[in-house]
């Protein structure tokens, strides 16, 4: 799966879990850009992603991604295997 | 299926005018307000209207033992107390091994008191959960020979819990130690919820506890199951007894047997309880009826049946036909079919009753039946008496009453004691981190990076300082963090203060001001001027300052250093800061 792919699906994945259709992820996009991405929304998130990728995360990358990107980069790597 | 944390949470922003409105406090040891979002919007699938006064933060003793607390102002009809094992186990720890061989009897004891206080004040009734079990493999296996060991006790917990619901007629229990036998460990706790946001239930499990304390409420509200239906061929036995005959059809020991075998064990165990058992069946009735005449290993027989409908009518006008003759409504009955068009029809044609998706193979009936908890009740009338009364004399045996007529007296009883610094190496990665976080207590959110903060600590413009908060409880930790900036040789400005929220309601704010106050005079200062700006979440600082003593000034508040007044507070200082400053 490419990049792009990536960040399309956790895209959907925002809008379903923060229920705003109106969410356009970018790999720059930061907590602060998204209405409502709260520690304990961002808490839901990974294990929304984690759930969808079939993955799991370190507490470690769950608190070091700076923005949409890094944490695409993640997924992308772990798929990769 | 089970909802899904999600699609509850999208239920809050529904209509729920038209429901029934039921108010329930929630009490929680650990973070609890996704089990707030996950109940309300349970609620919202099965018309409860469930209006919620959430705790903050692990604040249980706070708010039952004081009189004057949000709880009894909020005065629910339900309260939920949520405790944790991770908590527990914590507390287990930190007796010596006499203490922890009477752990389980002191917790129960504290319980016994928190509900002999709400029912002295309040109808409510109490809902407890059974502690889900942690093995912390300290023992091994010994633990079992070991009365001290946290297995044992928290066993004995969970079986005193049971106890002191069968003794108290307004508390009842939310089996969670049930649930996690059901679901397993790996469901019930995602250690990353745990350590990155102090929740010790997962995603997955929220809808689980909200449809268990909500089948409690409903039970108790007066809407429960009366009445089970059955299919007969491959529900009640395996096979078609119209085609295979009665020597064909498997139970007992013949083919998968076993599993009918099983249900209607269980489906006798429920009539015995007082549940109406029927059957709906496309049969003829005379070849219907055989099994339940003449066959061996059947469990079930004509005397069990309350109505005995088989034949070639629809089954929604047989099952309109039962709830004729029982003279009860639709919603307290329950269906089991394993045809899922049966199912689709029976549905649709009577939305009120129950009707389960039997998973496809029948192997799985039995635990995905005991899963959905179809049978909930609030009253069971065969109790012992004598055997109540002798738990009830062993409860009050060496009982530490400790019950607070005002707030002062309990927070004076707290013995609290907070070790007040200027930002170090150790605290640095905390103070950014709850700049970072906090929403709530937080003056100003202004956000720092650890390295903004070891800037801070190192510029002489700027004075940062945490706060912990002990008590003899246990250690919170570092909970507070102010930032003052010197304005001019006169002027300190509040650029930050910030509490986490598990310590409100401590009197830490006045601690905190008299800190700010203190280092104030010792370093001639003679205005102190707080800035609150207002976010979506931090609503619960608006009349911060002026609470405090600060008056108006621009916008801003101001404190005139020379005129303050120590203000009342509980928390001592573990050390004396401003000393060093000042000589």
């Amino acid at each position: 799966m490419d990049f792009n792919n990536i960040i399309k699906q956790v895209n959907d994945i925002f809008i379903d879990v923060l229920d705003n259709e109106d969410i356009k992820l970018t790999p720059e996009t930061t907590a602060a850009d998204v209405e409502d991405w709260d520690s304990l929304n961002h808490i839901q998130l990974v294990v929304a992603i984690e759930k969808h990728f079939k993955m799991r995360f370190t507490t470690a990358e769950i608190n070091g991604w700076k923005n949409v990107g890094e944490m695409c980069v993640a997924i992308e790597n772990r798929l990769k295997g | 299926m089970m909802l899904s944390f999600n699609h509850l949470k999208k239920n809050l922003k529904k209509d729920f005018s038209s429901f029934k409105k039921i108010k329930i406090a929630i009490l929680s040891d650990s973070a609890s307000q996704l089990l707030n979002n996950a109940l309300r919007g349970y609620g919202y699938e099965v018309g409860l209207d469930l209006d919620i006064y959430e705790a903050d933060y692990n604040q249980i003793d706070l708010q039952v033992f004081d009189p004057t607390s949000e709880l009894y102002a909020f005065a629910p009809e339900y309260i939920y107390i949520d405790r944790s094992t991770q908590k527990l186990l914590k507390e287990h720890y930190k007796h010596d091994t006499p203490g922890q061989a009477a752990f389980a009897d002191e917790v129960l004891k504290k319980t016994k008191n928190y509900c002999d206080t709400i029912a002295a004040r309040l109808k409510a009734k109490i809902i407890l959960n059974t502690y889900p079990e942690i093995n912390d493999s300290v023992f091994g296996n010994y633990a079992a020979k070991t009365p001290s060991s946290f297995v044992y006790q928290l066993r004995k917990a969970n079986l005193g819990l049971m106890e002191l619901a069968q003794r108290e007629k307004n508390v009842f229990i939310s089996d969670l130690a049930g649930i996690q036998a059901q679901v397993g460990q790996r469901t019930v706790f995602d250690p990353k919820m745990y350590v990155n946001a102090d929740m010790v239930y997962s995603l997955d499990l929220l809808p689980l506890i909200a449809k268990n304390v909500t089948d409690i409420i409903l039970s108790i509200a007066g809407s429960f199951k009366k009445c089970l239906i059955l299919d007969l061929d491959n529900t009640t036995w395996g096979g078609i007894i119209g085609d295979d005959g009665m020597e064909g059809i498997q139970i007992g020991y013949f083919g998968a047997g076993k599993i009918y075998t099983e249900l209607q064990l269980w489906a006798k165990q429920l009539k015995k309880r007082g549940i109406i058992l029927c059957v709906c069946s496309k049969n003829t009735e005379e070849i219907a009826r055989e099994p339940f005449e003449k066959h061996p290993d059947m469990v079930l027989r004509m005397d069990d049946i309350a109505v005995f409908v088989a034949n070639w009518e629809t089954k929604v006008d047989n099952i309109r036909h039962i709830k004729n003759i029982l003279n009860i409504g639709f919603d307290s009955m329950v269906f089991l079919d394993d045809n899922p068009f049966e199912r689709e029809i029976v549905r649709t044609a009577i939305p009120d009753i129950t009707v389960p998706e039997l998973p496809e193979d029948p192997a799985e009936y039995q635990s995905y039946l005991r899963q959905l908890n179809l049978f909930e009740t609030a009253s069971f009338t065969e109790e012992d008496e004598q055997r109540t009364r002798q738990y009830q004399e062993e409860a009050q045996r060496n009982v530490l009453q400790q019950s607070f007529e005002n707030e002062a007296d309990f927070l004076a009883s707290l013995d609290m004691r907070s070790a007040v610094k200027e930002f170090d190496t150790f605290s640095i990665p905390r103070v950014s981190q709850l700049t970072q976080r906090s929403n709530q207590f937080n003056l100003r959110t202004i956000r720092y990076t650890e390295e903004d903060i070891k800037n801070i600590s190192s510029d002489d413009s700027f004075m940062g300082v945490s706060l912990t908060l002990e008590d003899r409880f246990g250690d919170h930790g570092l909970i507070a963090l102010i930032i003052l900036k010197k304005q001019d040789a006169t002027t300190l400005f509040i650029d930050t203060w910030i509490m986490s929220c598990r310590v409100l309601k401590r009197g830490m704010e006045n601690f905190t001001l008299n800190t700010i106050a203190d280092y104030a005079a010792a370093n001639g200062f003679t205005k102190v001027i707080g800035e609150y700006i207002p976010t979506k979440k931090n609503g619960i600082v608006k009349d911060h300052y002026a609470s405090l003593g600060f008056l108006p000034a621009d916008g801003l508040w101001q404190l005139d250093v020379a005129e303050y007044k120590k203000r009342d507070t509980f928390v001592t200082a573990k050390n004396e800061l401003w000393t060093s400053t000042t000589s």
